[in-house]
């Protein structure tokens, strides 16, 4: 909606003046628990419909507009565009077209690809965990920020002994969030658990926050007889629709669609819930990146769109895979609010999410987090990311630039963790994890019949038949049918 | 398992010189009277059950319905109410609307327009314009859209403006859709329904001239349906919107006129099963869609020149009817599948590569699959109209298969 463009434009004669500019950034209706008073916030509820009646005689498309709010409830702000138009311009002439009043000039202008500086990013600590001088953030308790900081070290902890466990090729694959810890566990610790998300691959520190076991991640990566996927789908492509946690879905993007779509059915039903999904920078080139983020604005859904910009996909850098702003700009196309966040600096992230989600759940929109931050590991174990980039960089971001660390010195500065909490997290972790592992391996596979079910809600006469054949050929040839499958 | 009730449609004429009318007993009419909602039967059909209940239809002398209101001659009362498919297809979507409110429409135009085909006509008016959703245009979008409604327990029905339309969608389709119910172990279920209309039409030009049931065919964990009669678009259509399971909903573009009559009562048809139009001996026909029509004008013609053939609507194109259509080749030893498909990896590849398997021992002569070429559909009519199986090939190849 336009009415965002022309928040944002003032927002950015307020970024020279004020402080806490990230946070006005973002936060727009009086609702919002801002300290700050700009006239900006105060703005006029409602236009009156008569408003634009009398203003529009070819009314047609606004007749479609209003008659969307009355079904959709949607905020009047939307009305707002017509009196910015009339009343900001310099140029007193305006010319009517489908789409709403357009200023016009004399001037040949082309709109440059890119402003000459780039969004800024929001910030709350420093590199060293020290939070940075006029930091305005949601404040987090002992108890959330204790719980945030062990699962990031749970997630690290997970990471490096699964890859290790498919390097000794006992498990077919896997992929690792290493440097993503602080997006992960962040945005999920800001969401409540009806919201429903729907990840890429890279985001099973959600999932581990909302109570997923480290049994549960383990029998999913060996494909045993207590996954709940049934051993049908590749490791980390965990789902969980107790933990509210949609099935990963290898093809890129195409949970954005599906976003909207869980955020429409959650606007039908009433609930005070909001669909979030994830992505990564390469996600973005997809077509439904765009139609999603099209479609969540055009419907007024509740969705948090949260790209996590890692600066990699697979082996195509961003500069080869966009030429604009990075990703945050392309909210502003289509008329989302987006924010650009560093996603290594897990209160900031937690402060973006917290907020997005009142956002889109009380104004019934969608928001666009850009989450800058940079994949240490591989794109996954069929990859070798010394190939294409240099080892140094690799290492400066996992140590420099790490955001587990980072979190830990601010939760420790706090006086809420300590050496020796450390130390037995660390341990304690490391052996809850190799007792799964040693659980799950020995467990069965999913039976023959897993094969079959579920393809259909019950089973059609050709799946019998050809379930009847496999047994048959197993039967003539015992041998060759893998031991540890029951039948 | 529950008894099938496929109640008939009334509208059909007879002829005089008709000596092979299977006239069902008027018992038939009275048992429809009563409020009966067919169930959907099993994949395992019972013997005994079936020969009791499942009656042979009337014959249908015309190949297209719209002028058989003349001669009801032989149905006493008339029940039932008269109306056009996409009416009818209006009518089972409403009342699923308001028999639950989770079901909902999405596509293009939809909502005020009322929809391309006027499916959607007035829904948007009644049920607001939130359940009945006008979406940008992008096909995978708003099929990635329903599927992720669909996840979160609603039911959407999701409308392709044209078939053809549809595979820009496939990648959901495809990758979700068909699978996500398997690979969530069972966790999500995706109870879509995807509707629109494809086929050949009236020189509507390659694009929108698509046949999508052959390339959609493959996706496991769909099923497939195409509807022929405002009878069964609408039963098909309530069953579809019922179903747990994903379904994709085929109607034909110039099948949207059709004039019927289709009873008061409620009645759901079952998406596995085909339906007998015209029980006969010589040979099999197996056809859907506007070739049913076509087929039926050839029926006609048939029928003067002394042949007696059975003409089967196969309806259920995923899975395929094999106990019907495996009855019937018992029955006559001959088959002739009629479609508008290509003939590579069409439905009628699929169906002869089925019934080989199965009835290969039932077969006098192999089976003959009349397709349309393997070329895009022209624009130029003359060329459309040679690309679409006409009523004087199918007469001709019974002629030779039943030498």
């Amino acid at each position: 909606m336009a009415s965002s463009w022309s928040l944002i434009r003032r927002s950015r004669t307020l970024i020279h003046h004020k402080k806490k500019l990230a946070f006005l950034g973002i936060g727009s209706a009086p609702t919002f628990s801002s300290s700050c008073s700009s006239p900006f916030m105060k703005r006029p509820c409602a236009a009156s419909a008569a408003y634009i009646n009398n203003n529009y005689s070819s009314a047609h498309h606004h007749f479609r507009f209003l008659r969307r709010f009355e079904s959709t409830k949607a905020e009047a702000a939307q009305l707002e565009l017509q009196h910015y138009v009339t009343d900001d311009d310099d140029n007193n002439q305006v010319i009517d077209f489908p789409g709403g009043k357009v200023a016009f000039t004399s001037e040949m202008r082309f709109v440059s690809e890119s402003i000459q500086k780039r969004v800024p990013c929001y910030r709350v600590l420093d590199d060293n965990g020290m939070p940075m001088k006029y930091s305005n953030y949601v404040q987090i308790s002992k108890e959330m920020a204790v719980k945030m900081y062990s699962d990031m070290v749970t997630l690290q902890t997970m990471d490096s002994i699964f890859y290790e466990v498919q390097r000794q090729g006992r498990i077919s694959f896997y992929l690792t969030s290493m440097g993503e810890e602080a997006v992960n566990i962040a945005s999920a610790a800001a969401l409540s658990f009806d919201d429903i998300i729907l990840p890429q691959y890279r985001e099973p520190g959600v999932l581990l926050w909302r109570g997923f076991t480290l049994q549960q991640f383990v029998d999913q990566l060996f494909g045993n007889t207590s996954d709940l996927g049934k051993g049908r789908q590749m490791p980390i492509h965990y789902g969980s629709n107790k933990h509210n946690y949609f099935t990963v879905s290898s093809p890129i993007a195409t949970q954005l669609p599906q976003a909207v779509g869980a955020a429409y059915s959650l606007k039908i039903d009433g609930k005070s819930a909001c669909a979030v999904t994830y992505c990564g920078d390469g996600g973005t080139s997809e077509g439904d990146f765009h139609a999603g983020l099209n479609f969540a604005a055009v419907m007024d859904a509740p969705v948090i769109f949260i790209c996590r910009n890692n600066g990699w996909a697979i082996s195509t850098p961003v500069e080869e895979q966009f030429r604009s702003d990075g990703v945050v700009v392309k909210g502003q196309a289509y008329g989302i609010w987006s924010i650009r966040v560093d996603g290594n600096d897990a209160l900031a992230v937690y402060s973006a999410v917290h907020t997005a989600r009142e956002i889109a759940i009380k104004e019934k929109r969608p928001v666009l987090i850009e989450a800058l931050t940079y994949r240490v590991g591989h794109h996954s174990t069929s990859d070798d990311s010394t190939k294409y980039r240099p080892i140094d960089e690799i290492e400066y971001w996992k140590m420099e630039r790490n955001p587990v660390n980072r979190f830990k010195r601010w939760v420790e500065r706090n006086g809420w963790w300590s050496d020796h909490n450390e130390s037995e997290l660390r341990s304690s972790v490391r052996k809850q994890l190799m007792q799964a592992i040693q659980v799950a391996e020995k467990a069965q596979k999913p039976q023959l019949s897993d094969l079959f079910n579920d393809v259909y809600d019950r089973l059609p006469s050709n799946l019998e038949e050809q379930e009847r054949l496999l047994r048959e050929i197993v039967k003539k040839h015992p041998e060759d049918y893998p031991s540890d499958v029951p039948l | 398992m529950a008894t099938l009730f496929q109640g008939l449609p009334s509208s059909t004429a007879f002829s005089s010189s008709n000596k092979f009318n299977h006239a069902p007993a008027p018992t038939s009419f009275s048992e429809r009277k009563s409020s009966i909602v067919t169930v959907r039967s099993d994949a395992r059909w019972s013997p005994v059950l079936n020969s009791a209940t499942h009656k042979p239809q009337r014959l249908i002398t015309n190949a297209v319905a719209t002028k058989a209101d003349s001669s009801l001659a032989s149905t006493s009362s008339k029940p039932g109410h008269e109306l056009l498919l996409f009416e009818a297809l209006r009518e089972g979507l409403e009342e699923e609307m308001e028999r639950d409110p989770c079901v909902c429409v999405m596509g293009e135009d939809v909502g005020h327009y009322g929809g391309s085909y006027k499916v959607t006509k007035g829904l948007a008016t009644k049920f607001g314009d939130l359940r009945v959703l006008d979406t940008p245009i992008a096909e995978n979008s708003f099929t990635g859209m329903g599927i992720g409604a669909a996840m979160t327990g609603l039911r959407p029905i999701i409308e392709g403006m044209n078939m053809g339309f549809l595979l820009l969608a496939f990648n959901q389709i495809s990758n979700n859709c068909g699978m996500l119910h398997y690979t969530s172990g069972g966790q999500f279920k995706i109870p879509v329904v995807i509707r629109g209309p494809g086929g050949v039409g009236r020189q509507l030009g390659a694009e929108h001239s698509q046949r999508l049931e052959s390339y959609f065919q493959s996706i496991p964990g769909i099923q497939m349906v195409a509807c022929s009669t405002p009878y069964n678009a609408k039963g098909l259509m309530k069953a579809a919107i019922r179903s747990e399971n994903p379904v994709i909903l085929f109607e034909h573009v110039l099948l949207y006129n059709l004039k019927d009559r289709i009873p008061d009562e409620e009645y759901v048809l079952s998406l596995e099963e085909a339906e007998m139009v015209r029980p006969g001996e010589h040979v099999t026909i197996l056809t859907y869609s506007r070739m049913r029509y076509h087929v039926m004008q050839a029926a006609k013609t048939l029928v003067n020149k002394g042949y007696d053939p059975e003409v089967i609507d196969i309806r259920s194109l995923k899975p395929f009817d094999l106990h019907t259509i495996g009855k019937s080749v018992k029955k006559t030893h001959r088959v002739l599948i009629v479609e508008e498909c290509m003939r590579t990896g069409g439905i009628g590849a699929s169906l002869t590569a089925a019934i080989t398997e199965n009835f290969n021992d039932d077969l006098d002569a192999p089976i003959v699959c009349l397709s349309s070429q393997d070329v895009p559909t022209p624009y130029a009519g003359t060329l459309e109209e040679w690309t679409v199986v006409q009523p004087a090939q199918i007469v001709t190849a019974v002629e030779q298969l039943c030498q």
